[in-house]
């Protein structure tokens, strides 16, 4: 069974000599002809199978902070991009882009997860919520906002909206966090800037907050 | 002239208040909007195609099947036939279409041929480096010869701590307009809004008079975010070729840790000798560093420690077949303070010495040795070091043993060239206004508080507006400088400012101007302060006037006026646990003893005290750019396998913030950089005394430190 | 990422049609953490995606006669929060805990684990599976810092999945289905060294998908032990997973299979039988530790990796035995 049935895909992968793209930041550099974005051909779309979309542009509604959202999308595009993007919600940054450092946190179905690896089509019928459909709310901040702006657990901020997300998600199902298990909680993020001295006692004093019930 | 001296520290009432930063909760909520997060009407997205070879020669590029591309709206070629291309990631085309896939699919569609050459890529081992190195000239100081002879201990070893790259969350980049009645409009993301302009202009050969350059926030810097890049220059050209539609850049990671800066490289055979007392008498040092293809400078050593008599030191530029150095918070000081700070607790080792003591007891060889004395007494009394430390390798039987180390630092930081305008409206508003930016530092929320403590009024009372040419010019943020530059321009406008408010008001209060001040949003007679008038009644005066005064910080006079000034030491102790067995390194303790000048806001001041902190315990332990012999490509260019720490990494982090009246009496001096130069050493310095030796180069991953316990080469 | 059409079945079968006979035809697309960076990165380029979270019968955890049945879509963060995995698999429970974020445990799925692919990073820039590049061979010439130290054969990659080595410590098997039925395999089975650039590293057919893993409930005694140099997200440098059946205060059988050190986990089979009839104590697990090793042929830098090998297996037997070190 060969790896890479495509024939394309397996020039691709081969290298074709010197060719090959690390990480798409080389993408196509003396590729000599090898990569043919279009690989979906007539082929593929003659044999489209029911409930089967894209690969071009599929129109898809989406429920972001609790509003239904219309977008068109292709398959390929991340619920990240589509964010950021077309729908102007940038709050979740890119960053990795690879699953790897919790910028782009956003909240599906209540739970944390990484925007930029799942695909926008995959979001439809579920609640997305980014740091804007919680961050501030009838003019108030909420309590993971006011205790990292009184912690200065930001500095760049760059990575922050995915840490307040991160940290919102985690006292959801932690209400009543230890030092420690704010630390296992928070290692799916970054910061470059080092702001995890602040970020540790925010995240505690968020707790207490929303104990106090200043803000749910 | 108003006397600008700062307000005896007893009397401020703003400045020196843990005040939270004023954009905290912009940023924290999401809602600050950096120059990536940008949309605008019509914007096309542009990517780069780079080269996969570190070396090579471009036989031909085609860009025709890419411009055919649906939705490409302008393609252009960087790096033409002929081009010599110097590392991997090199600029050879870029594309601008509608959408960034669109731009993507059309770049992987552009076909180059590269006649492949031998690159060089790795420069640890000096036996490798052959050819490639590029001799400085040998210094000698004193006798080393005899030195070495009578030296009773000498200590001998290789250190090496490699590239880094700055890996700012935000990439480079850029949202650019060129339109066709040749005006520029720049959103960026730099350290550096009012000198981009410059750059522009220049570049693109447009007067600077037509570009805008406009920036919110930007998401890290770190000494490499100070030129408008390649890839600015020509995405503005794009947006020209396709009649003035915005276009919009932004690194993707892989290549923003291949092009977007580096730190360079610092590797070091050294040999230090001292009497039995410890006093300490020879430095030979034969160092190399890379930083690209134009080398790397030397670290300026011995570190700290510049006075050794007898010195030997010799440099060799390494040039390899990768991208360019930048700067990097503290240039050049970590490697410096690493391969200082290093041999000096291998020889306090091999003295049987306690190296704190070691250190007290050479500070004469220092440019400020009490400064130096009081903090490494200061460090030691903060992480329990008459408890904690022991003599090297005497961390007992277990698999985890403890061990504490020390570095020491220096730094500048002196304010840099800046300009603010304060502005004085009829019902009472304050607008500061620089084309300055904030990196994060809280920049904006000094200059708050400057005006704030100048004007007799609240934080809330200023609005602060930074990050745009429209306002005065400001320098660079980098070297620390920002802090001192525009604390001292804003203290000078607003009092420039309020010069020309007492005048408006004098008639109203029955006093001449210069008998005026102002207290708690009020202007009041200096010694009648029963006659006064509130703030805003004492605006209205103007009636449609407005004031509108710039004040300036120049270098050159900045220390007499005593505003701000630069030059402090500082000391770091790390506490660390190494399991033996595994080689993991944890970190227990960072304590940071910081020598600084005024403070105007100790919170934001700590805060950067910390990142210094946990960024050293990144390069100590986790990061390195790793780059491929075979391929001459960086393996590492992403987040995963280039290693940052997370938050339960770093331990505790102790900072004592040194904020006295005699500190307080130097104006300010700037503090972004100062506390990122001890820690690696430090650190290392805290596995040798743990495991009792040396693992020779940073970061001390599991890997490196088996490997050293092992007696095997890294 | 190439273009590619998007389908998201709600029944097995539908998704088995959905798809193709070759890799390039159609991919498996569950909590998409792995799948969607190898696409971005040109590695892969599949022409359809099968979304495979909704479909029920990859769901859930539950308690069968053969034991405790973990469907694929399961995602990391419902297996460690399960209580019947939590009650008698705390090797498994560490593996999934080792994966130090929220956000990778709520969207990875244990499917997903088992089939992701390695994280070499000659793979990950395209250059294959062996990878070579001008007739050199990247990993044994390059830097082989993260690769494997042990397994015969022309793959040097390690295998990344931290569930497989728990899995088949735990005897666990997993059943796949394609449109002409099901099989079932041992966990154990199901990781495979290719022998060629052209093969994949686990027993799956393009056309398959693997619906659940099937853990028998023991007395068995187990516990996995990670060695990592980060307490955020990051990759182990290795790991060890064992299963002791006592008989009395000896060990009657232990099953002992290291993770992140070879190609598949590496069942490290001369160790687990020395180990039968003696009592765990430091000497015994440290001398298993270097027994699981004894065969490591480490490449050009990663030596290292062998004794910490050694060391997360006696480390793994003393918490599994719960004799304190
Ligand atoms: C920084 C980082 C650190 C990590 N550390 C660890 C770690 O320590 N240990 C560890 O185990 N993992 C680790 N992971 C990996 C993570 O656990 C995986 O990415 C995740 O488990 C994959 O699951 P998924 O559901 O997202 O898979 P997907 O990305 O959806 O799929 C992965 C692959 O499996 C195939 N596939 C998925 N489900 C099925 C199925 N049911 N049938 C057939 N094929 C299928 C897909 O086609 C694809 O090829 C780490 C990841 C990152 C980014
Ligand atoms: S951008 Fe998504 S995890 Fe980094
Ligand atoms: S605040 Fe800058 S990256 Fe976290």
């Amino acid at each position: 069974m060969s790896q890479f049935q495509d024939p394309e895909e397996r020039d691709k992968v081969k290298g074709k000599g010197s060719g090959f793209s690390r990480r798409g930041f080389m993408q196509g550099v003396g590729v000599t002809g090898a990569v043919a974005p279009a690989l979906i051909g007539t082929d593929a779309q003659a044999q489209t199978a029911p409930g089967v979309m894209g690969p071009a542009g599929v129109a898809i509604v989406l429920n972001i902070n609790g509003k239904a959202t219309k977008a068109t999308v292709e398959p390929r595009e991340t619920l990240l991009d589509v964010l950021r993007g077309q729908l102007d919600i940038t709050g979740a940054k890119r960053v990795c882009d690879r699953g790897s450092c919790g910028a782009c946190s956003v909240l599906v179905n209540g739970k944390v997860m990484y925007a930029c690896s799942i695909l926008a089509i995959d979001a439809q019928g579920k609640q997305i919520t980014t740091i804007e459909g919680f961050s501030i709310t009838g003019g108030k901040a909420h309590p993971v906002v006011t205790a990292f702006v009184a912690h200065d657990a930001q500095q760049c901020g760059y990575c922050t909206p995915g840490f307040v997300v991160a940290s919102k998600a985690f006292l959801d199902t932690h209400p009543n966090p230890t030092y420690e298990q704010v630390q296992d909680g928070l290692g799916g993020n970054l910061c470059r800037c080092g702001t995890y001295v602040g970020i540790r006692k925010a995240v505690l004093e968020a707790a207490k907050m929303m104990k106090g019930g200043s803000n749910a | 002239m108003p006397e600008y001296r700062w307000p005896d520290m007893s009397k401020r009432k703003v400045m020196g208040q843990r005040f939270s930063r004023l954009d905290g909760v912009e940023k924290s909520s999401g809602r600050a909007k950096y120059s990536s997060d940008l949309n605008k009407p019509g914007m096309l997205h542009a990517v780069l195609v780079t080269s996969p070879h570190a070396h090579a020669k471009v036989r031909s590029i085609d860009t025709s099947a890419a411009e055919k591309h649906p939705g490409v709206a302008a393609v252009r070629v960087i790096a033409p036939a002929g081009t010599e291309i110097q590392w991997a990631g090199w600029e050879v085309a870029i594309i601008a279409a509608n959408t960034e896939l669109a731009a993507r699919d059309a770049a992987a569609k552009v076909k180059v041929e590269y006649d492949v050459l031998e690159h060089f890529v790795r420069e640890a081992d000096l036996k490798k480096v052959k050819t490639r190195a590029k001799p400085a000239g040998e210094q000698v100081e004193g006798d080393p010869e005899m030195a070495a002879k009578q030296a009773d201990v000498v200590s001998e070893g290789y250190y090496g701590i490699p590239v880094l790259t700055h890996c700012c969350l935000e990439t480079h980049g850029n949202v650019v307009q060129w339109t066709p009645d040749n005006k520029v409009e720049f959103n960026p993301s730099t350290q550096s809004v009012t000198s981009i302009r410059g750059d522009l202009a220049r570049l693109l050969s447009v007067p600077a008079a037509n570009i805008h350059v406009h920036q919110d926030h930007v998401g890290g810097g770190f000494g490499s975010k100070f030129q408008p890049d390649r890839w600015g220059l020509e995405s503005s050209q794009l947006s020209k070729q396709a009649g003035g539609r915005p276009v919009k850049i932004f690194l993707d990671r892989a290549t923003e840790l291949v092009i977007g800066g580096i730190r360079p490289s610092g590797f070091a055979n050294i040999k230090v000798g001292a009497k039995k007392d410890g006093t300490i008498t020879l430095w030979e040092s034969e160092s190399w560093a890379t930083g690209g293809i134009g080398g790397g400078g030397s670290p300026p050593i011995p570190y700290v420690f510049t006075k050794i008599p007898n010195r030997r030191q010799s440099h060799s530029a390494v040039s390899t077949n990768t991208a360019p150095s930048r700067a990097w918070r503290a240039p050049n000081h970590q490697q410096a303070c690493y391969l200082t700070c290093a041999p000096l607790e291998d020889l306090a080792a091999k003295l049987k010495m306690d190296p704190v003591e070691l250190l007290i007891k050479n500070a004469g060889l220092t440019a400020r040795p009490d400064t130096y004395v009081r903090q490494l007494k200061k460090a030691a009394e903060l992480s329990e070091w008459s408890k904690l430390w022991h003599p090297r390798g005497d961390a007992g039987k277990g698999s985890i043993r403890r061990g504490l180390g020390v570095g020491a630092g220096t730094w500048g930081g002196a304010g840099h060239d800046s300009t603010a305008r304060v502005t004085i409206h009829p019902d009472g508003t304050v607008e500061v206004e620089l084309g300055s930016q904030d990196l994060g530092t809280g920049t904006r929320t000094i200059i708050a508080q400057v005006a704030a403590e100048s004007l007799g009024l609240r934080v809330q009372d200023v609005r602060v507006k930074i990050g745009d040419t429209n306002y005065p010019p400001s320098g660079t943020s980098g070297g620390s400088t920002t802090v001192g530059g525009v604390s001292s321009s804003t203290r000078k406008a607003s009092l420039n400012a309020l010069e020309k408010l007492y005048i408006e008001v004098a008639e109203a209060l029955g006093a001449p101007a210069d008998q005026l001040t102002v207290a708690e949003g009020k202007v009041l007679v200096k010694d009648n302060p029963a006659k006064s008038l509130p703030w805003k009644a004492a605006c209205q005066k103007l009636g449609v006037k407005t004031i509108s005064e710039t004040g300036s910080n120049v270098p050159a006079q900045a220390a007499r006026e005593g505003l701000n000034t630069g030059g402090v030491g500082g000391v770091q102790i790390a506490d660390v646990s190494v399991d033996i067995e595994t080689g993991v390194v944890k970190m227990n303790r960072l304590v940071a003893v910081q020598d600084m000048g005024l403070v105007i806001n100790p919170k934001t001041a700590e805060s950067q005290i910390f990142g210094a902190c946990i960024m050293s315990i990144c390069g100590a332990l986790m990061e390195e750019r790793i780059t491929d012999e075979i391929t001459g490509r960086v393996l590492n260019a992403d987040m995963e396998f280039y290693k940052l720490a997370g938050i339960k990494d770093i331990g505790e982090i102790v900072v004592h913030l040194d904020i006295t009246e005699e500190n307080d009496k130097r104006g300010v001096i700037g503090l972004g950089e100062p506390p990122a130069v001890p820690g690696i050493a430090a650190i290392s310095n805290a596995v040798a005394n743990a495991i009792g030796l040396r693992v020779p180069t940073v970061p001390m991953t599991p890997m490196h430190v088996l490997n050293a316990l092992a007696g095997r080469k890294s | 990422m190439q273009p590619f059409e998007y389908a998201s079945p709600k029944t097995l079968k539908e998704a088995l049609a959905l798809l193709g006979a070759g890799w390039g035809d159609a991919a498996v697309l569950a909590g998409g953490t792995d799948l969607l960076s190898l696409m971005k990165d040109n590695v892969m380029a599949p022409k359809r995606l099968v979304n495979v979270k909704e479909i029920p019968e990859l769901k859930g955890i539950t308690k069968t006669g053969a034991g405790v049945r973990i469907g694929a879509a399961v995602t990391v963060d419902e297996l460690a929060s399960n209580a019947l995995i939590r009650a008698s698999f705390p090797a498994l429970l560490a593996a999934a805990q080792g994966i130090s974020s929220m956000q990778m445990r709520n969207m990875g799925t244990v499917g997903g684990d088992l089939c992701q692919r390695p994280r070499c990073w000659y793979f990950r820039a395209g250059f294959g599976l062996l990878p070579t590049h001008e007739g050199k061979n990247l990993v044994a010439e390059g830097d082989s810092r993260y690769h494997a130290i042990l397994g015969a054969g022309p793959a040097h990659f390690v295998s990344a999945s931290s569930f497989g080595p728990a899995l088949i410590a735990l005897g666990a098997k997993v059943k796949i289905a394609s449109a002409k039925g099901t099989r079932e395999v041992e966990a154990a089975k199901f990781f495979v060294a290719p022998q060629n650039s052209e093969t994949r590293e686990v027993a799956l057919q393009p056309n398959e998908i693997l619906t659940e893993i099937v853990v028998p409930v023991s007395a068995a005694k187990n516990a996995t032990y990670e060695i990592r140099q980060k307490d955020a997200l990051d990759w182990p440098l290795a790991t060890a997973s064992v299963s002791l059946t006592m008989k009395g205060t000896a060990v009657g059988s232990a099953r002992i299979v290291l993770g992140h050190v070879g190609p598949t986990p590496f069942d490290a089979d001369g160790a687990a039988k020395w180990l039968a009839g003696k009592t765990i104590t430091v000497e015994t697990a440290e001398a298993a530790g270097k027994a699981a090793v004894e065969s490591a042929k480490p490449l050009k830098d990663n030596a290292y990796k062998v004794q910490m090998a050694a060391v997360a297996v006696k480390r793994a037997l003393l918490a599994a035995a719960g004799v304190k070190a």
